[in-house]
Formats: C-alpha cells, sequence, structure tokens
C-alpha cells in the first residue's frame, strides 16, 4: 500500500470523469429534484409523484410482470446453465465447441432474430404447425399470456452462454485435488457435487445472480421489436412502461419512476458488493 | 459411456442447434425465391388457416432477394451505414476516454478513488431506463436531440468499459511499471509504452462486447432520434413487413454477418471480458 497519493492519476481520468458528470450524474440528480416537482408548475410537491406512481396501474402491472419475469427466468437460466457447464468442464474436447455454440446468440442481432420470432410464434407459425401435425391444441402465443413464456425463452436462449463462460470460469477456479482426494476416499460422482463443488460456487453464484437480473433487463428489445408499445398484458414490462411515458412526456412520472427503479438496483449491486466483500 | 451421460449430451447438442438455428433459418430464408417465400409463409401472408412449412434448404435456392436488396434499395444502404457510424463513433470516442480512465482508477492512488470507482461500477449496471429521462433533458438542452451526438456522447462516457479494462490494467504485474520508472520512464511513456500493450486483452475485450452492444442498439435511438433517417439498422429491419420477406432476410443476414465476424474473430476476448465482469478483484 502506497502511503502517498499520485495526483497525476487523476490526469488519465479527468476526462472521463468530466463527461460522467455532464452526461449521467448530474442530468440524474436533476431528474431527483425533479421527481419531487409537479411537472407543469414546478413546484415542490413532496411525496406526490411518487404516490402518484406507486397507485398508478400500469406500474403496478408493469412491476409485477418485471419481478415475476425475474424469479421465473433467472433461476432457470441459473439452474440450466450451471448444468450444461458441468458437463462441458468435463468433456473438455467438444465442450469449447458447444460453448461457443452458446455464446452465439449475444451475437446475433435482435432485429435480425424477430424475423424469425414471427415465424416461429405466429397463429399460424411454424410452432402451431408442429402442434397441429401432433394433433396438440394450438394457440396465439403472442396475444395471450404465453407472450410471457415467449419472453422467458428469448431470455434465456440470448444469456445461456454468457452464464455457462461465468460457471465454467467459477468452476475451472476449485482446485481438482479437492474432489479426486474425496473420489480416493470413496465419495461419488453425485456426492463430489454436493459437497465440494457446489460449495465452492456460491461466490459465483452471487456474482451470477446479480449479472443476469441486470441482462433481464435488454430483453426489452425482444420484446418491443416483435411485440410493439403495448404488447400482450402479460409482458407488459418497466422498460414498456417507461418507454410510452417517455412518448407521453409524462415527465413527473418519470422522474420518480427512475428514482425508485434505480434505488431497487442500487440496493442490488450493494448486495453483489456485500458478496464480494464475504470472499476476501 | 453411460446412458443417462449419452441423454445428457444429446440434450446439450440440442441446446446448441436452438442456439444457431436463427443463423441457418436466416440464411435459408435469404436464399429462397419470392414465390418459395410466400409459400412457405403461407398463413401467416394470407391470412388464411396453412401453417408454415418451413425446409432446412430452400428448394430452389437463388440470389434473386439479395440482388434485389444490393441494387434497389438504396434506402437500406443508408441505414447500413448509420449503424456503422453509430458504432464506430462510440467505440473510437471510448478508446480515447475510458482506455487512460481505466489506467489511471488501475495504476495510481488519489483521494475519493475507491468512491468515484464505486460510482463508476454502480452507473455501469444500471439500466437504460434509469438515466432515460435525465439523458433526454441534458441531451435537448445541449441541442444534440436528433443528431449521433445524442448516441455517441453518452455511450462514449459509459463506464462499463472503463470497468472492463480496468481489470485488466489491475493484472500487469507492478514490478514492470516500478523497474520502468526506475529507467526513466515517465507517466506517458509508461501508459503507452507498457500499459498499451500489456493491457491490449482487455482493451479488445471492451470492443468486442462494445461492438455487440451498440451493433444492437435499440433503446438509445429509438428515444433520442426521432427522424427515421438516422436511425441504424436494428431499428429500420423490423419495420419490414412480411410482404417482403426476401428482402428481411436478406438484411437481416446483413446485419448478422459483421457481428458474427467480431464474434468469431474475439471469442476468446469475449470471455475474457465476461469474465472480468463478475470477478472480484
Amino acid at each position: 500500500m502506497r502511503n502517498k497519493y499520485e495526483y497525476r492519476g487523476l490526469w488519465f481520468i479527468l476526462p472521463s470523469l468530466l463527461g460522467v458528470m455532464i452526461f449521467i450524474l448530474l442530468p440524474f440528480m436533476d431528474v431527483v429534484r425533479r421527481s419531487f416537482m409537479g411537472a407543469v408548475n414546478g413546484r415542490w410537491v413532496g411525496l406526490a409523484n411518487y404516490r402518484n406512481v406507486l397507485g398508478n396501474q400500469a406500474f403496478l402491472l408493469a412491476a409485477g410482470n418485471t419481478a415475476r419475469f425475474a424469479a421465473i427466468c433467472i433461476p432457470l437460466l441459473i439452474g440450466l446453465s450451471l448444468f450444461t457447464a458441468v458437463f462441458l468442464q468435463r468433456y473438455k474436447t467438444w465442450g469449447g465447441w458447444l460453448k461457443s455454440a452458446y455464446l452465439v446468440p449475444m451475437a446475433i442481432p435482435v432485429a435480425s432474430v424477430v424475423l424469425l420470432w414471427r415465424v416461429l410464434f405466429d397463429r399460424q407459425g411454424i410452432l402451431n404447425g408442429g402442434l397441429s401435425l401432433l394433433g396438440l391444441p394450438v394457440r396465439d402465443w403472442m396475444n395471450s399470456g404465453t407472450a410471457f413464456g415467449v419472453l422467458v425463452f428469448s431470455y434465456i436462449w440470448k444469456n445461456l452462454g454468457y452464464d455457462v463462460v461465468l460457471w465454467m470460469a467459477g468452476l475451472s477456479a476449485i482446485p481438482e485435488s479437492l474432489s479426486e482426494a474425496a473420489r480416493v476416499d470413496g465419495a461419488s460422482e453425485w456426492q463430489c457435487f454436493w459437497r465440494i463443488t457446489l460449495p465452492n460456487l456460491i461466490p459465483t453464484l452471487f456474482t451470477i445472480t446479480v449479472l443476469s437480473f441486470l441482462n433481464s433487463f435488454k430483453v426489452f428489445r425482444e420484446a418491443y421489436l416483435v411485440a410493439g408499445n403495448y404488447p400482450d398484458q402479460s409482458m407488459y414490462l418497466m422498460q414498456h412502461l417507461f418507454n410510452n411515458w417517455f412518448r407521453d412526456l409524462d415527465m413527473d412520472k418519470m422522474a420518480a419512476g427512475a428514482v425508485l427503479m434505480s434505488l431497487v438496483i442500487l440496493a442490488l449491486i450493494l448486495l453483489l458488493q456485500k458478496a464480494w466483500g464475504r470472499e476476501e | 459411456m453411460k446412458l443417462g451421460n449419452k441423454i445428457i449430451i444429446a440434450f446439450l447438442i440440442l441446446l446448441a442447434f436452438i442456439a444457431c438455428y436463427p443463423v441457418l433459418f436466416l440464411a435459408v430464408g435469404s436464399l429462397m425465391g419470392k414465390q418459395e417465400v410466400r409459400d412457405a409463409l403461407g398463413g401467416i401472408l394470407s391470412g388464411g388457416s396453412e401453417y408454415v412449412s418451413w425446409r432446412f434448404v430452400p428448394l430452389y435456392p437463388t440470389l434473386a432477394s439479395w440482388v434485389e436488396l444490393l441494387l434497389d434499395s438504396p434506402q437500406f444502404f443508408v441505414m447500413f451505414w448509420n449503424s456503422v457510424r453509430l458504432t464506430a463513433g462510440v467505440l473510437l470516442g471510448q478508446l480515447i476516454i475510458a482506455v487512460p480512465a481505466a489506467w489511471g482508477f488501475a495504476r495510481y492512488e488519489f483521494p475519493l478513488k475507491r468512491v468515484l470507482f464505486m460510482v463508476y461500477v454502480i452507473l455501469m449496471m444500471m439500466p437504460f431506463q434509469v438515466t432515460m429521462l435525465s439523458g433526454y433533458l441534458v441531451l435537448s438542452g445541449l441541442h444534440l436531440l436528433d443528431t449521433y451526438g445524442s448516441i455517441w456522447l453518452p455511450g462514449i462516457f459509459s463506464t462499463f468499459p472503463v470497468f472492463i479494462m480496468y481489470r485488466f490494467f489491475r493484472g500487469i504485474p507492478g514490478v514492470v511499471i516500478e523497474s520502468a520508472k526506475l529507467d526513466g520512464a515517465g507517466d506517458l511513456q509508461i501508459f503507452f509504452y507498457l500499459g498499451l500493450p500489456l493491457g491490449s486483452g482487455g482493451i479488445v475485450s471492451a470492443m468486442v462486447l462494445g461492438f455487440l452492444e451498440y451493433w444492437n442498439l435499440i433503446e438509445q435511438p429509438l428515444a433520442y432520434l426521432k427522424d427515421p433517417a438516422l436511425w441504424p439498422l436494428s431499428l429500420y429491419l423490423p419495420n419490414i413487413g412480411l410482404e417482403e420477406a426476401g428482402l428481411a432476410f436478406c438484411a437481416s443476414v446483413t446485419v448478422l454477418i459483421p457481428a458474427l465476424f467480431v464474434f468469431f474473430a474475439g471469442q476468446d476476448y469475449l470471455e475474457q471480458g465476461i469474465v472480468a465482469a463478475a470477478v472480484k478483484e
């Protein structure tokens, strides 16, 4: 630990810091200030905007959907990617190929994949075609409650590779000798996994959870491009709401909404920091 | 190999197929003739009751749609060029601004450094919706709305690349720097002759991740660019109706190609970048 400050280092940071101040931090503080003001008269209204937002039907629907989305798709994604990573780790030769394949969706632009989503999930689409061939009931996937399921699928499709890479990094950090020693002592494969691998992955789990949550906001791209501003109610997310508020220039609601959202995210990040701290 | 393992492997291969299928789907569609696409899409277009019948290879492969896209769709080139300008502008700016910032955070001690860096990490994780309004207010104040400045500037000052490159710069052994200092190298010399080459992996990682992000931009142009003539391909593409499906397929493939190219050329860096965002210091 150096005890002398090197102020010269600030010169490297200054351009970036100025930009962050001008384009992100100061404007956001202005938004915090605005969240306590009336949109029209600019007078101090205290918590009225917050009360307004929290009592807003659309907000409650969007918040509920966003929470439900996170609660369903994140455990699913994390479980599936852990399962995949454990096996890829074991079969190194073709594991690398499969890992590349899982990462490909990260590179596929949302705009290109939208075309497939439309053909796949349309009322007359591929999915229904397959179902009717098997004699199963068909449905209008994008315009009913199943739209939510389509969104979950999109999210998992897009993020599986990302999470697999993170898990594999976590797995490779566990010394091979640990499970080898256990195996010598007669532990089964299963026991090794539950007693050695999994406990060692707990810190990775924290990180992956938070990153997966943050990535879940990006699913709006698919949702918006496939279904537009007002999709089926089951997949109306916070991002739709913000977008619609923005178009209607509902400044006061947006300001309060943005502050609320930033608080939730901030809490999550602090949780992550704590998890990192525990590791040390 | 046990039966259970075989099932799992089959499952993993199926997953990989699902992951990559869109590429195949788009490629096949782009090689179909107008009539074949029309027939294949069936009920979606006509509103009839027949289902889409999609093949894995086109029955009558033809480049007709490609010719139409490349020769008769001047608008497409404008959009493609828009995408290139948006992405290149942000990435170039990040090189100039974020690389030194990451170096400063990684290699110097100064007051409030920890606090500032924490602020950077928090900003990096905020979704666009949180800063949407504040961004709009400042951009309209600076008369940047409806110009590429409204995408470039917030992108350039994104704190994400700073964080990624910081991780890599931290990984350079202190001994290397100290010995250069003893030999009389100045701060800038160390940055240019040691920092940049030794941290180049981090710079490439940040650029690969940045490219995939900005090539794909939806929310920002949607909010800040009202003039459709300025739109990138990512916004324009979904507006091509299914009636022109052949064109839409070719356009989709064209957007896909640069992204796939960057992906395969930089896959190792991509993975390193993903991991860099996750590991603790």
